[in-house]
């Protein structure tokens, strides 16, 4: 079943204050996410990512189309007790504790009374908060809200989780605890939609990844697949500057410290630059074909023409 | 139905204990020295009159603190949300209903207001035997008086969050307190309109009726003189103001459910 299903979901916003004109901040989108997997929402700032986001909490309305979460309405209560959202840079009542606040989600998310307690104290000590959890969060750093954030979106032991731009604001530490933290909630089951335009994140995390740009729909593409995907060029290592101007010649973008060449150039002028190695007299150390990170990946997606909406069965 | 009464009860609670540990009450430090300052006062330059004097003032006190307070806390009750985004963890990913939101935050507000009241209302009697030593039956207008007082704040809270869903903050409690301040001459827009011929009689005197009338519930001067309130004015009353304010959190309700949150 899929997780996250949208039918051509579309949102034009009015702008302006006598003569409003439309903006049209997301162009049809049509994707479907399955349970269980990790999907990554890319695009530079303001792509429309946060968009698709507050379309599927029900924070805005569509102008067009329609979605699915857990194969049920957005509006559908039953579904709300079954996702977790984090919004990006997250504001929560600050005139309350950690321990407070959660105790609130939890009692509008419907968690039994005798529950309650157990797992408010078991999400603190999961973000590492349980020293902080009489604390008001007025007093919080922008990482302890991130926290919290991530604790009030799984206090209720949801199925799938929202998160938007999660790693926003954190120093590495808390990024890559946040990493693990995520991990860990998709090996306990839990589907995981986030958006970011940290591509390392996405890189590391993500099952499949969709990008978009400007409000339209690049590429949806499998992370496993686009790291296998060799880009057309190869990188040769070896020890001798004497051969540097012939493979400069043969396309090569060379770069030498002190004896050793780093150089990268087409894998059709591969066999040319073997010959003028062999023929400097220069010792040949690596061979490596160069393979497509995710960056290149989303770069080349910015400029491609839009994806073709995803056929389903 | 168990569960939409829990979830607003909960909204309720937490608009509650924000207004209190945002130290709303702090007001009624103010409105103590002022009534027993006052009663002290009074009673050393008035003569005969001190109780109608310190009734007058008090009443008066209990009826604007809370309704500045009503307009100063309803104006934010749904755009501070909405600005600090703090509604987005509450609406989206809860089945809280928006509905549900509104009436929550209406009833805490309402609630907040109450306490406010009854603790102005125990310094207010405390200040009135500090005068008069002692306390009688006729005095219990009084209390049919901080009970009109209450049903003011319940259509200010109800005005203010019908703003609040629709406009920032600012222009809201100016509509608030213009609200205020017509419902006030509710009863002298309509002396006037009956005055007036043509459309004008007929503008004025819709007007006079669909304005809050603030007017009907002011029995401060009434008390004051040891008048009683009739019991079928209070069921009146509270039937209006039951209706009024149900109608408007009506209309915040309606203007909710269709707001994007951007």
């Amino acid at each position: 079943m899929a997780a996250i299903e949208t039918f051509g979901l579309e949102k034009t916003y009015k702008v302006g204050f006598w003569r409003k004109r439309p903006r049209r901040a997301l162009k049809p989108l049509t994707l479907a996410v399955e349970e269980g997997e990790v999907f990554g929402f890319l695009g530079p700032n303001g792509a429309g990512k946060t968009t698709t986001l507050r379309l599927l909490m029900g924070l805005v309305f569509p102008t067009s189309g329609s979605a699915r979460i857990l194969d049920r309405e957005l509006d559908d209560p039953e579904m709300k007790r079954q996702i977790g959202f984090l919004p990006e840079q997250p504001y929560f009542y600050d005139h309350l504790t950690a321990a407070e606040l959660l105790h609130y989600y939890a009692r509008l998310s419907g968690v039994d009374p005798r529950e309650r307690s157990r797992r408010v104290d078991k999400v603190l000590a999961r973000v590492g908060m349980e020293e902080h959890r009489n604390l008001q969060l007025r007093k919080f750093s922008k990482g302890m809200l991130q926290r919290v954030g991530i604790a009030q979106a799984i206090v209720h032991e949801p199925r799938l989780l929202f998160f938007d731009e999660p790693m926003s604001g954190l120093d590495p530490i808390g990024r890559r605890e946040m990493r693990d933290l995520m991990q860990e909630l998709n090996e306990e089951g839990k589907t995981i939609f986030f958006s970011t335009h940290i591509l390392s994140d996405a890189e590391s995390l993500c099952d499949r990844v969709a990008v978009l740009h400007e409000g339209e729909l690049r590429d949806i593409g499998v992370v496993a697949d686009i790291a296998r995907e060799v880009s057309g060029q190869v990188e040769l290592l070896w020890n001798g500057v004497a051969a540097l101007p012939a493979i400069s010649v043969l396309g090569g973008k060379c770069h030498a410290t002190r004896d050793t060449v780093r150089a990268v150039l087409p894998e059709r002028s591969l066999d040319a630059a073997l010959d003028a190695l062999r023929a400097k007299g220069c010792r040949l150390i690596s061979v490596t074909p160069v393979r497509i990170t995710l960056e290149d990946y989303f770069l080349s997606k910015l400029h491609a023409k839009p994806a073709e909406p995803e056929v389903r069965a | 139905m168990r569960r939409s009464v829990a979830r607003i009860g909960t909204i309720a609670l937490n608009t509650f204990r924000e207004a209190v540990r945002d130290r709303v009450l702090y007001n009624l430090i103010v409105f103590t020295a002022l009534v027993v300052g006052c009663s002290l006062l009074v009673g050393q330059v008035s003569l005969a009159i001190e109780r109608i004097v310190l009734v007058n003032l008090g009443l008066t006190s209990i009826s604007l603190f809370g309704i500045v307070i009503a307009i100063l806390l309803g104006i934010g009750l749904v755009s501070k949300e909405m600005e600090k985004r703090t509604l987005y963890t509450v609406v989206a990913a809860r089945p809280v209903r928006r509905w549900e939101f509104i009436l929550g935050k209406w009833l805490g507000l309402v609630g907040t207001l109450t306490v406010n009241a009854a603790m102005m209302s125990a310094a207010f009697f405390g200040a009135l035997l500090l005068l008069a030593h002692h306390l009688n039956r006729g005095d219990l207008g009084l209390v049919v008086a901080i009970y009109f007082i209450l049903l003011q704040y319940v259509l200010m809270t109800s005005l203010a969050l019908l703003f609040s869903t629709f406009s920032s903050p600012l222009l809201s409690a100016v509509f608030s307190f213009c609200m205020f301040i017509i419902g006030s001459f509710a009863d002298d827009l309509r002396g006037f309109a009956l005055m007036a011929h043509g459309p004008a009689r007929w503008v004025g005197l819709g007007l006079s009726y669909v304005v809050p009338n603030f007017a009907s519930l002011n029995v401060i001067t009434q008390v004051a003189h040891s008048v009683p309130v009739g019991g079928h004015l209070v069921l009146l009353e509270t039937v209006y103001v039951l209706l009024y304010a149900g109608a408007v959190v009506s209309c915040a309700v309606l203007v909710f459910e269709h707001r994007n949150m951007k």
